[in-house]
């Protein structure tokens, strides 16, 4: 492989945003035939050199070459005529429209002004076919699962490589109508898709819908596609990639093949510490202390998170650590009720009880702090003083509104207590930065006096202050024998924290670890990479 | 009634200007009170109210004057609150409905059932005179309003139908429903105390207008001395975020439309009694466009969250002196809509504060000023002016 020449090279690309560097010099190379694995955690820039790749961003610095021709993407449109096609994770396509429709739109066959529609779903039958899938390409495509919405979104994206590379000329033999029909889009679409990037097309399908994609992914490959793919599901990685690049932190870690990583060593590069650094012991480790306040058994939801068994006791912390989409969040909105569970029950003081909405869950001191502040948070044109109040007011009902001066007196001290700035009550919540937005969101759950607190990635996107304030508040709230569940992509914060830390993997709660001076970051990882408990240290 | 009766929960600092919060230093300083009048929410439409009322004068020059005959208050200020009622009570109702983010297209034809269902049952009594006949009629069509209300509020909250589509249902088919009532008919009632509802006087005020004046107080203590306006808001602002804190985002939508039909019933009750007639197809029509206009005037966003009830009594009003001052000016019926449609776009860019900004600072660098003299920062720039930087 080393001696072809690859169809894609970008070379020192940097690109900064304000305030922010999201890339800075790196190189990338892409060879036909390859199926390639871009790796990196959240924020690392993964999305960032996707969208300098399809022309959504214009990079600072660097150079893009395409066949060995430098070239320079301005425009989405421009690098689809230049021969890269990109797949998102949410499929936009038309669901109303037929899938003959979505697949042709914009290159339709036509006379005149008059579209063909019989010839458009002769070609549209002919290029699902060429992918090995049976659809009915006149009905709507919103009638198809999702993970069928996705291969067509593929097909609409590379539909004429196949034959671009030689079956256009022949186009003679009647037997072999169908490549004449692809042919025809071919020249219509006027140019090859040579680069095909799947950004997270398996997030939201089960296994086999997996397996239909991968065997369409190694038709393309072995027709010449090279394949840009970005998953956070390492197994899949390893099952269809050939090589992978790392990033961390807008920078590139190297380029890999495959075959000479190993799954520990690549959660090392992407989190970026080696084994031998994290050999450090944890602080405030205390004993788990009290009854257990929730247990959850074989508590699952299909497509969410498999069954999982987890207690939480009073004045325990619980860290969950994963990749992300390993199904921290699907945990924790479980135990919530924000999702209601499909198997398994709760039982809270050993009693059952049934979580399937958040009332229910609140109704037994429960509280939930989303990971999303500004979508499943705030109100953000109410005043802070109202969404403070919100989650305590919703439990009273609305025909016992808390009086206006026990109301006042609570939202200052909370105020107060988490220094919350600027500390007028009266302004709107949207107003203030997003470390006091969290702050405003914790004081609405502890004003409800809750005695189990998710919080899910409390930290993320604030500043450092603001970050070690709400570290401190979760140690001096177990310390007063509140029981949390702690979610955080960053494994220290929950190595420092938790009295236990449950693993999670591809969407499985792998392994909880009592954590002790034993415990290190490495460990972590390296359940994280194998999936596997390493001495069994079940709790 | 007036708008300085409606109470307002909180002082709502001006986001147009990002919430710099400016009342501190305006409190107690002699000369700036009308800086915090500007500020206010209402300034604008209560100035685009005052102006309509104020262009009356030019052609008809008692128009302010209120006078008392038998115990009774005439004067053009009384019929525009008395003819007026039935839109503010609509336009009351759709602002809780729009504050949850939806809207109800069907209110004009539960005006229409209301006054049909109630004349049908007075024009089959006996003695049409009688009280306890005409208190069943009203109870009859208020009910029928709240079912129409959970109906309503059933397909949007519980079903999931869009509003502005599940309202429309009840829009086309409730029109038939009141014809049908009718009988395709005009029902014509001969009830001296049906006829009080719109028509009779208590304490030198008309009947009508304090019917709406209760209306205004039950609703502003609903909503503002309970926690009710604070979920709708929620609700209207962020519906997943309500859902997470555990409020029953269903049941407040539910209550919403409930409220919402049942106002358009009492406005039902009031424009057939007013005419002593029930007429199904036209009674109400397009009032429905009329409420939601009101509602906008009043600054409750069309996108939910925060309502305002001053504001849309304020709207309702606006909309009610707009089609006094047709009559009074005579503006010529063909032009009529025209007229209407002018005259609405004016109130909205006054309301609007980005257009206030563009005309402003426009004004501000204008070829009226002499050159040269550096217009930012001026120390006698017109008050409007410092107000917009």
């Amino acid at each position: 492989m080393a001696q072809q020449q690859p169809v894609l090279e970008m070379t020192g690309i940097s690109k900064e945003f304000p305030g922010v560097r999201a890339l800075s010099d790196v190189d990338f190379r892409l060879f036909p035939g390859e199926i390639h694995a871009l790796l990196g955690e959240n924020g690392a820039g993964k999305s960032t050199l996707i969208k300098v790749l399809t022309g959504v961003y214009d990079q600072d610095a660097g150079s893009v070459t395409l066949d060995g021709q430098p070239v320079r993407i301005t425009s989405p449109l421009q690098a689809q005529k230049a021969g890269i096609s990109t797949v998102y994770q949410e499929v936009n396509l038309c669901p109303n429209l037929s899938v003959a429709e979505n697949i042709l739109l914009g290159r339709e066959p036509v006379r005149g002004t008059k579209i063909r529609w019989k010839q458009m779903r002769r070609e549209a039958a002919e290029l699902v076919a060429r992918v090995g899938l049976q659809l009915d390409v006149a009905a709507p495509l919103g009638n198809y699962p999702l993970a069928i919405q996705q291969l067509v979104a593929i097909v609409r994206a590379v539909g004429v490589t196949a034959v671009a590379d030689g079956a256009v000329p022949t186009g003679t033999a009647t037997e072999e109508a169908g490549q004449t029909e692809v042919a025809a889009v071919a020249e219509r679409q006027g140019a090859r898709a040579q680069v095909l990037i799947l950004d997270e097309p398996t997030s939201s399908l089960d296994r086999g819908e997996v397996e239909q994609l991968f065997s369409v992914m190694r038709r393309l490959k072995a027709e010449g596609v090279a394949i840009l793919f970005v998953s956070h599901f390492l197994d899949q990685i390893y099952e269809i990639c050939d090589r992978m690049t790392i990033l961390r932190n807008g920078r590139l870690v190297g380029e890999y093949p495959v075959r000479e990583l190993d799954q520990m060593r690549l959660v090392q590069l992407m989190i970026g510490r080696d084994l031998g650094d994290l050999e450090e012991l944890t602080e405030h480790i205390r004993p788990a202390v009290g009854e257990p306040v929730i247990q959850a058994q074989g508590v699952g939801r299909v497509g969410a998170i498999a069954p999982f068994d987890l207690d939480i006791h009073a004045g325990e912390v619980v860290g969950l650590a994963g990749l992300l989409g390993s199904g921290r969040t699907e945990l924790a909105r479980l135990l919530f009720g924000a999702d209601p569970p499909d198997s398994g029950h709760v039982l809270i003081d050993g009693r059952p009880v049934a979580l399937r909405r958040p009332a229910a869950a609140i109704h037994h001191s429960i509280a939930y702090c989303s990971e999303n502040r500004r979508t499943e948070g705030l109100v953000p044109e109410l005043t802070v003083r109202d969404n403070v109040i919100l989650a305590l007011q919703a439990a009273r009902g609305w025909i016992r509104p808390l009086p206006g001066n026990q109301r006042d007196e609570l939202v200052d001290r909370y105020i107060k207590a988490l220094d919350i700035r600027p500390a007028n009550p009266d302004l709107p919540v949207s107003s203030l930065s997003g470390g006091n937005q969290q702050k405003v969101l914790l004081a609405r759950w502890l004003i409800t006096q809750p005695r189990l607190m998710i919080l899910d990635e409390p930290t993320r996107g604030i500043d450092v202050g603001a970050k070690a304030e709400i570290q401190k508040l979760v140690v001096s709230l177990s310390e007063d024998g509140m029981a949390v569940l702690y979610i955080s992509a960053e494994l220290e914060e929950v190595l420092r924290l938790s009295h236990t830390i449950g693993v999670l993997r591809d969407r499985k709660l792998v392994a909880q670890i009592r954590n002790d001076a034993g415990v290190t970051a490495g460990r972590i990882m390296e359940t994280i990479a194998s999936g596997a408990s390493p001495d069994g240290a079940q709790s | 009634m007036t708008t300085e009766t409606t109470p307002e929960r909180r002082p709502a600092p001006d986001r147009s200007t990002g919430g710099a919060a400016p009342a501190a230093p305006t409190a107690g300083r002699p000369g700036t009170w009308w800086r915090a009048a500007l500020r206010h929410r209402l300034f604008w439409p209560v100035l685009a109210l005052l102006l309509l009322l104020i262009l009356n004068v030019f052609f008809t020059h008692s128009f302010f004057s209120i006078r008392l005959q038998q115990g009774h208050l005439y004067g053009s200020l009384i019929s525009i609150l008395l003819f007026g009622a039935p839109l503010i009570l609509v336009a009351l109702g759709m602002t809780l409905v729009i504050a949850t983010g939806g809207i109800d297209l069907s209110v004009g034809a539960v005006v229409a059932i209301s006054g049909a269902l109630a004349c049908l049952y007075i024009s089959k009594e006996s003695d049409q005179n009688s009280l306890t006949g005409m208190l069943v009629a009203v109870a009859l069509s208020l009910g029928l309003g709240l079912v129409l209300g959970i109906w309503n509020g059933l397909l949007v909250a519980r079903i999931g139908i869009q509003p502005i589509v599940a309202t429309l249902i009840l829009m086309v088919a409730g029109r038939g429903v009141a014809q049908l009532i009718t009988s395709g008919q005009i029902i014509t009632i001969n009830s001296s105390p049906y006829g009080r509802i719109g028509g009779g006087y208590l304490l030198t005020l008309p009947f009508s207008i304090l019917i709406v004046a209760a209306v205004v107080a039950l609703l502003v203590t609903l909503t503002r001395r309970t926690a009710l306006g604070l979920m709708v808001e929620s609700v209207g602002g962020n519906a997943e975020a309500s859902r997470l804190v555990g409020i029953n985002a269903r049941r407040i939508k539910v209550m919403v439309y409930m409220f919402c039909a049942l106002c358009a019933a009492i406005a039902g009750l009031m424009i057939s009694s007013n005419v002593s007639a029930a007429d199904g197809n036209n009674a109400g029509l397009w009032i429905e466009l009329d409420a939601i206009l009101a509602v906008v005037i009043g600054g409750t966003s069309l996108t939910g969250g925060r309502f305002y009830i001053g504001g849309t009594v304020v709207g309702a009003l606006i909309i009610q002196t707009l089609t006094t001052t047709i009559y009074t000016i005579g503006v010529p019926t063909q032009s009529t809509l025209v007229f209407k449609a002018v005259v609405v776009i004016c109130v909205c860019l006054m309301q609007s504060p980005a257009f206030r900004q563009k005309v402003f600072s426009r004004r501000r660098r204008g070829p009226d000023r002499p050159a040269g003299v550096a217009p930012a920062g001026q120390p006698d720039v017109e008050p409007r002016l410092e107000v917009q930087a």
